[in-house]
């Protein structure tokens, strides 16, 4: 009888893989970066130490197993700045658009190639090394740089803001209007060892300014890697912004992604999510309503088959009084995929007359789909208008034979349905060129 | 027109409608009516096609064509037409697009060419003007956040516009006050022509003071036990129904 020995891999742990990497990359993350970074970044490191990758124990990820994530060794990305030749899918609807652009290339910062890039007249459109480095705006920049929380929340977001040596700075001073809406393209190879890309943006509206920006996340080719994003937004008293992002990552790729949302008075924002692509996309979004009579929209749709996951975690902050925060989110899922939606609504003592909605539905396709809906209120101040709502079921029979018995076929019926439910998101969508393209895009998509 | 023969169905193995009868022929109005749980409901969802019902006797004939035979769609391609008694709330599908679906899905089955956008928007601005609907309510998604009359309205609205054969009336009249009743009424009453039939299920009289019906049948544990001209409804609003239900269980 044969006796055969196996002998184990040498496992080492990923945290430890990570910190050797911090040391090792020591010179480069200081390169071309202001003294003050690196000491934050240190102390991310050491947050990373202390937290390491979520796991299910964690309240905030139960429903989410990032494992393979987690076992991802540290590669960064090979990509140069400034590459010509670089192809944009001109073919793509959202790149139809009529946009200012900026393109990000497996995690890198194409300056060529974004012709938003600008800097005067109140507007700043740069990397985040030029952000820093800039003679007036840069000390403001630097104030904002994880600047909305006291520590990282999680490992993810730590070991970006550890690494993050690319992102996008936005700055637009009072009153100023972007002329067009600006696009940030990040396209994205697989690669094989998988790597790891960290971007960091810090956009700045001031008081009354207004924009739309659109962030796309496009996959493509063969293996793949895990995009770990985290933008920082601070808006201004009566600022108007709008903002959506599209994911279509690799399907065996990851997407994780922080959005934080800090708004003062009377500021409007509406935030809209749509993810379609990665094999695991999880995306925290953090609302802090700062200043009175602000409003927050967060509008989401999510889709999902084979065997993916895609998850949103928000929580929403009422800091002051009389604000709004709408947030509405539909997942259609398909295959054995997973939708998790995880909803807090945190209401300040302060913050009187609070109207906060939450509503999440999700429509399974088949038996093996599973969604979970998890609202969670924390409700200090007495006269507030707070409601929640989640769904998780087939289509509506009822309303199906509804259009049955009005003479329409049972698979149009269906395609009614399934359609009127991305509507309710894609409608949100106020830029209309945007809308119409958005609708194209879920579209073909659940027609395939 | 309407040929129901001895016809036996339930739900759930539970018999519902055990025998009923019922001939209707063009351009009659025919009233149903009858006690809580005696097959009212039941009589309208198994004509127009609802899942989940069974039938275990008994046949239906639509014009000449066996109408059990059909799913939901071709019956109301067939000219069937049934006005919900809860008209479903769809959320995100606009009235507009889904009336527009459906008359041209019963146009293409007719062999009719589609109705386009000015056509489609032509036809129903003179259909809505018969129920005084809103002019709005087209934007609006189908029956989200109605009132219960414009619930009700929206119905007779969509079968003024589909021009059915046979409108099948399921207690149209529920949770309408007075004045609303009277436009679904008048509404039912324009449509009225002699090649088309009406059958109006409901479990009061006041509805008919405003559809005359040529015939009213009186519906009871799923038979018809007494059928009779417009005076039975009066009757029937005076003595309620225990007395046909005696006289129909009395021994001969």
């Amino acid at each position: 009888m044969e006796t055969v020995v196996e002998t184990m891999p040498e496992t080492v742990d990923p945290r430890e893989q990570w910190e050797t990497a911090f040391e090792q990359q020591e010179v480069g993350l200081k390169a071309g970066f202001p003294e003050w970074l690196f000491p934050l970044r240190k102390a991310a490191m050491a947050r990373f130490d202390e937290i390491g990758f979520p796991t299910s124990s964690d309240e905030d990820w139960r429903f989410t197993n990032v494992k393979a994530i987690a076992a991802l060794p540290p590669v960064f990305s090979q990509q140069a700045a400034n590459v010509e030749g670089i192809e944009l899918p001109a073919g793509h609807p959202l790149l139809k658009l009529d946009c200012d652009l900026v393109v990000f290339r497996d995690g890198v910062l194409q300056i060529e190639l974004s012709s938003a890039i600008q800097d005067g007249d109140g507007i700043f459109v740069g990397s985040l090394v030029q952000a820093f480095a800039h003679p007036t705006l840069g000390p403001l920049f630097e104030s904002r740089f994880a600047g909305q929380r006291e520590v990282e929340e999680n490992g993810f977001e730590a070991l970006n803001t550890a690494f993050a040596r690319e992102g996008l700075a936005i700055y637009l001073g009072a009153n100023r209007r972007l002329k067009k809406p600006i696009h940030i393209v990040y396209l994205s190879e697989g690669k094989e060892p998988v790597e790891t890309r960290f971007i960091r943006n810090l956009i700045i509206g001031e008081a009354n300014s207004e924009a739309v920006l659109l962030e796309s996340y496009l996959g493509g080719g063969a293996g793949a890697y895990a995009n770990n994003v985290v933008s920082e937004f601070g808006l201004g008293d009566q600022a108007r912004w709008e903002h959506c992002r599209f994911q279509d990552e690799l399907k065996t790729s990851y997407h994780l992604s922080t959005l934080h949302l800090r708004m003062g008075r009377g500021a409007h924002l509406a935030s809209h999510s749509f993810a379609l692509g990665a094999a695991l996309s999880r995306s925290n979004i953090r609302l802090k309503l700062n200043g009175q009579d602000g409003e927050g929209i967060l509008n989401g749709l999510y889709l999902t088959d084979d065997n993916r996951v895609a998850d949103h975690h928000m929580i929403v902050d009422h800091a002051k009084p009389h604000c709004l925060s709408h947030e509405y989110f539909n997942g259609i899922l398909d295959g054995t995929s997973k939708g998790i939606f995880h909803g807090r609504i945190h209401v300040r003592q302060e913050a009187q007359k609070t109207d906060a909605k939450q509503t999440n539905r999700n429509l399974l396709l088949t038996d093996q789909a599973t969604a979970d809906a998890k609202p969670q209120l924390e409700i200090y101040a007495d006269d507030v208008k707070c409601t929640h709502g989640a769904t998780v079921g087939q289509m509506d029979e009822d309303a199906i034979f509804y259009l049955r018995a009005r003479g329409i076929a049972l698979e149009e019926a269906k395609r009614i349905l399934m359609h009127a439910f991305a509507s309710e998101i894609v409608d949100r969508v106020q830029w209309e060129p945007l809308r119409d393209r958005l609708n194209e895009l879920v579209w073909t998509r659940l027609e395939k | 027109m309407l040929e129901i023969n001895s016809l036996q169905a339930g739900v759930e193995n539970k018999l519902i409608l055990k025998g009923l009868s019922l001939s209707v022929k063009a351009g009659e109005v025919h009233a149903i009516m009858g006690p809580n749980g005696s097959g009212k409901s039941t009589l309208s969802q198994v004509l127009a096609g609802r899942d989940g019902y069974e039938v275990s006797g008994g046949s239906v004939s639509f014009l000449g064509k066996d109408l059990l035979d059909m799913g939901p769609e071709e019956r109301a391609c067939e000219g069937v037409f049934l006005a919900f008694q809860y008209p479903v709330e769809i959320p995100g599908v606009n009235s507009t697009y889904f009336l527009k679906s459906a008359v041209n899905a019963v146009r293409k089955y007719r062999g009719e060419p589609e109705l386009d956008a000015v056509e489609f928007l032509a036809l129903v601005k003179e259909k809505r003007k018969i129920l005084d609907l809103p002019e709005d309510f087209l934007k609006r998604p189908v029956n989200e956040g109605f009132s219960g009359g414009e619930k009700k309205r929206n119905e007779i609205f969509q079968m003024a516009t589909l021009e059915p054969k046979l409108a099948i009336l399921d207690e149209t009249d529920s949770g309408l006050d007075i004045d609303a009743l009277k436009v679904v009424a008048d509404g039912v009453n324009q449509l009225k022509s002699a090649d088309s039939a009406q059958i109006v299920i409901t479990h009061y009289q006041r509805l008919l003071d405003y559809i005359v019906p040529d015939f009213v049948h009186v519906l009871y544990d799923g038979r018809i036990i007494r059928s009779g001209d417009k005076e039975l409804a009066l009757q029937l609003e005076e003595r309620g129904y225990d007395w046909v239900i005696e006289e129909a269980l009395a021994p001969a």
